[in-house]
């Protein structure tokens, strides 16, 4: 679907009508990122992260393919099948530290992604079907990288990999055997890197299957923007081509800076030195932590501590599951008809001085050693953030006054130039 | 549904970590994590003002030659640099026919068979073969060094925190065990066999300073070598094994950069000029 004045595709080239007419190909291309996909005109640079959302992935794709050619998943030779990529293959060293950083920029663009949902209410309706397969998304990606940080079989490899998969031994009765079946074997090994691996180089074109259909989802309704308020009419939108393929390369051009910044001068920056240390499963590192984008939920994981009718490990990993499953249900928990947190003082309080925080501190707190005062405060912002999105939100929704509404994307747009037009040639409809 | 069950979640939630927190703060007041001896004495390594350091920095191949001869004739009595083929040491200026004497001199030979008996045998080393081991096996190697076993330094730098600094200041930073840690910590005493380090994570190693007097190596291009000097060599050395396309990495990155700073201005000139005629 789409408003009823985008642009229409009109093939002029003979061959191009004639491909109209067996494969439509280019008029879905057309339709669904060209001239025939009308967007708000209003969108600030948060609307930037999906874009770059897409290209980190595709980044991780080629590294990744290439990489596999020269990789070798077996236990007694992927640490120094990485060193020989490293070493020996032609740019090597270029396609690991753009695959290893690449996912930390994919995880960066996701999390800002992720944050311009919350702030700009764009899980509600009608776009709660967007914001659900992004989670899938999410969560596909969360396994992709998981499995991913296992593959060079260094010391935080195996004992990440050791540590997660033992949250499903917290399961009473049945979790050890399906511990062993995961991993093929009581502990990580060859059958576990294999088939971390597979799934690893699975997993990716999963993703890319599921952001097709998060896109098709976004179509139907169309963007949102950061008033919140509906299109209206013609005056509201821009086609996307020109319009937002330009503003999205100037953002590309400036994750690309941030990434090669990181890629060639800080490559290990965000890396464990203990991960260049050969897997030993007789050795336990001092501190096992996860890559830095799972802190905030392995801080969860680990603010449990005392059992409570239910022993305390199976609390902490039944908490980091919930906090990211309780995001599917934020539509229906969030029924504030304004989107926009910029008109809702209440939430947006809570938001900037709550939430945020609450989340930043977890991230801290999920990286130090699991050691007082670390998880006392984890305790405290693990409560708060249940809270916020459990009972704060839906209370808030129930009472908050929100400040009144622009009447249209236009005349937000008019309020802030002061010469009363639009710029472009059409002169602006009486407000 | 969700807005009635959804509270009762989260209140389960928030009760079971305020329950955790409210036994943790107890457990903390009634007894305050006790300070340890790693807390108080662990030293981070000063910063060493290495050639490759900072975003355009570069090898000094001087250094890392004589890196290389500090490894040679002190560190390889105990260490394998089993990533580093001698034919890659042309990396640091030497020519082909001295990577092969180099490799054909090497104190410790190559383990191979007697190609008529086929029992365990060793010949002199090739360019090709990787710098070997000194130790037939972990266990000899174990034996030779009061049960502690010498890692291999390939990677050494980048498998500790900023791992150039940290080699440097491990390898100066041996001393006696001060007094007021024996003092307030009478059972960290450094045990029999074991070496007072405040670098090392846990203040005790097994490695005895094996730098000890200036003059230890004699180089041929008259730097002196007094013990930091050896050590900053070495570390430079080690930086190198295990990042060989540092240089690379640098040259190419800044490149890259520039790159993309011209590009993304063009971005941004093409940006200003489509929405010339939109406010938004
Ligand atoms: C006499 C044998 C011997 C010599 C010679 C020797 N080392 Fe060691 N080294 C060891 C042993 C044994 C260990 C293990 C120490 C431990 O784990 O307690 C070790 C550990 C190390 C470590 C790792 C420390 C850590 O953080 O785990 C480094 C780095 C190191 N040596 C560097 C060097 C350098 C550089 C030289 C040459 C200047 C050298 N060693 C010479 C025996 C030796
Ligand atoms: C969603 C996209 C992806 C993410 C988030 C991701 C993440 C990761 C991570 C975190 C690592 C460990 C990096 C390291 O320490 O070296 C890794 C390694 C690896 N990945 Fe991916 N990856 C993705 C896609 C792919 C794809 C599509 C392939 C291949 C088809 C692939 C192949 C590999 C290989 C071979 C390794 C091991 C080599 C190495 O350790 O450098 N990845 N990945």
């Amino acid at each position: 679907m789409s408003f009823p004045w985008a642009e229409q595709y009109a093939p002029k080239h003979p061959f191009m009508r004639y491909m109209d007419e067996k494969l439509p190909l280019p008029r879905l291309v057309f339709n669904a990122v060209g001239g025939g996909y009308p967007v708000p005109r209003n969108l600030n640079y948060f609307w930037n992260f999906g874009v770059l959302a897409g290209a980190a992935l595709m980044i991780q794709i080629i590294t990744g393919i290439v990489l596999a050619m020269h990789y070798a998943a077996n236990a007694g030779v992927a640490f120094d099948s990485v060193e020989h990529i490293m070493r020996d293959v032609n740019s090597g060293w270029l396609l690991r530290y753009a695959h290893a950083n690449g996912a930390s920029m994919f995880f960066i663009v996701v999390y800002l992604h992720i944050f311009r949902g919350l702030y700009y209410g764009s899980y509600k309706a009608p776009r709660e079907m967007v914001w659900l397969l992004g989670l899938v998304i999410f969560l596909l990606m969360m396994a992709t990288a998981f499995m991913g940080y296992v593959l060079p079989w260094g010391q935080m490899s195996f004992w990440g990999a050791k540590v997660i998969t033992g949250l499903f031994g917290a399961i009473p009765l049945v979790g050890e055997p399906i511990q062993t079946w995961l991993l093929g074997g009581f502990a990580p090994d060859n059958a576990a890197l294999n088939r971390f691996f597979s799934l690893h180089f699975l997993l990716p074109f999963v993703i890319l299957g599921v952001i097709i259909l998060h896109i098709w989802a976004l179509h139907i309704p169309g963007s949102s923007n950061p008033t919140g308020v509906a299109v209206k009419g013609p005056q509201d939108t821009v086609p996307f081509h020109p319009y937002y393929t330009a503003k999205d390369g100037v953002g590309l051009g400036v994750f690309m800076i941030v990434f090669s910044l990181l890629l060639f001068f800080a490559p290990n920056f965000l890396g464990h030195a203990d991960n260049y240390i050969p897997a030993n499963p007789l050795s336990t590192p001092a501190h096992i932590v996860p890559e830095w984008y799972f802190w905030p939920f392995y801080a969860i994981l680990r603010a449990f501590t005392v059992d409570f009718i239910l022993p305390a490990k199976l609390w902490g990993v039944l908490a980091m599951f919930a906090s990211i499953l309780l995001l599917f249900f934020l539509p229906w928990l969030d029924k504030s008809p304004v989107r926009s947190g910029n008109y809702r003082p209440l939430f947006k309080k809570f938001f900037w001085f709550g939430l945020i925080p609450c989340v930043l501190i977890l991230g801290y707190c999920g990286g130090a050693p699991a050691e007082e005062p670390y998880v006392m405060i984890s305790q405290l912002a693990s409560a708060y953030y249940f809270a916020h999105f459990l009972i704060i939100l839906p209370i808030i929704s129930k009472i908050e006054r929100p400040l009144p509404l622009p009447n249209s994307i236009t005349e937000s747009v008019l309020a802030k130039h002061t010469d009363g037009t639009l710029g472009d040639a059409t002169p602006a409809p009486a407000a | 549904m969700v807005r009635i069950l959804g509270p009762i979640v989260g209140l389960g939630f928030v009760g079971v970590l305020l329950w955790s927190l409210m036994w943790g703060a107890i457990a903390f007041v009634q007894e305050p994590p006790k300070a340890t001896a790693e807390h108080e004495f662990h030293k981070h390594p000063e910063k060493v003002d290495f050639s490759f350091n900072g975003p355009l920095g570069k090898f000094d191949q001087a250094q890392l030659q004589r890196g290389l001869q500090v490894y040679k004739e002190v560190c390889s009595a105990c260490h394998s640099l089993r990533l580093v083929s001698f034919r890659d040491l042309t990396a640091l200026g030497y020519t082909d026919g001295q990577a092969k004497t180099l490799a054909a001199e090497w104190s410790t030979e190559t383990p191979s068979i007697n190609p008529e008996t086929g029992e365990p045998a060793t010949r002199k080393s090739i360019a090709s073969d990787r710098i070997p081991s000194p130790f037939p096996n972990e266990v000899a190697a174990r034996a030779a060094n009061n049960g502690a076993l010498p890692p291999d330094l390939s990677l050494i730098t980048k498998a500790r925190h900023d791992g150039s600094n940290y080699v440097h200041a491990l390898l100066t930073g041996y001393s006696a065990q001060p007094a007021a840690l024996l003092k307030h910590f009478p059972e960290a005493k450094t045990g029999e066999g074991l070496h007072y380090n405040p670098y090392f994570a846990n203040l005790n190693l097994a490695m005895a300073p094996p730098l000890t007097a200036e003059g230890q190596v004699s180089y041929a291009d008259g730097t002196k070598p007094t013990v930091d000097q050896m050590a900053k060599d070495v570390s430079a050395f080690l930086t190198w094994t295990a990042e060989p396309k540092l240089q690379n990495r640098h040259r190419t990155g800044l490149a890259v950069l520039i790159f993309l700073v011209i590009f993304t201005g063009l971005t941004w000139m093409a940006y200003q000029n489509v929405w010339r005629d939109k406010k938004h």
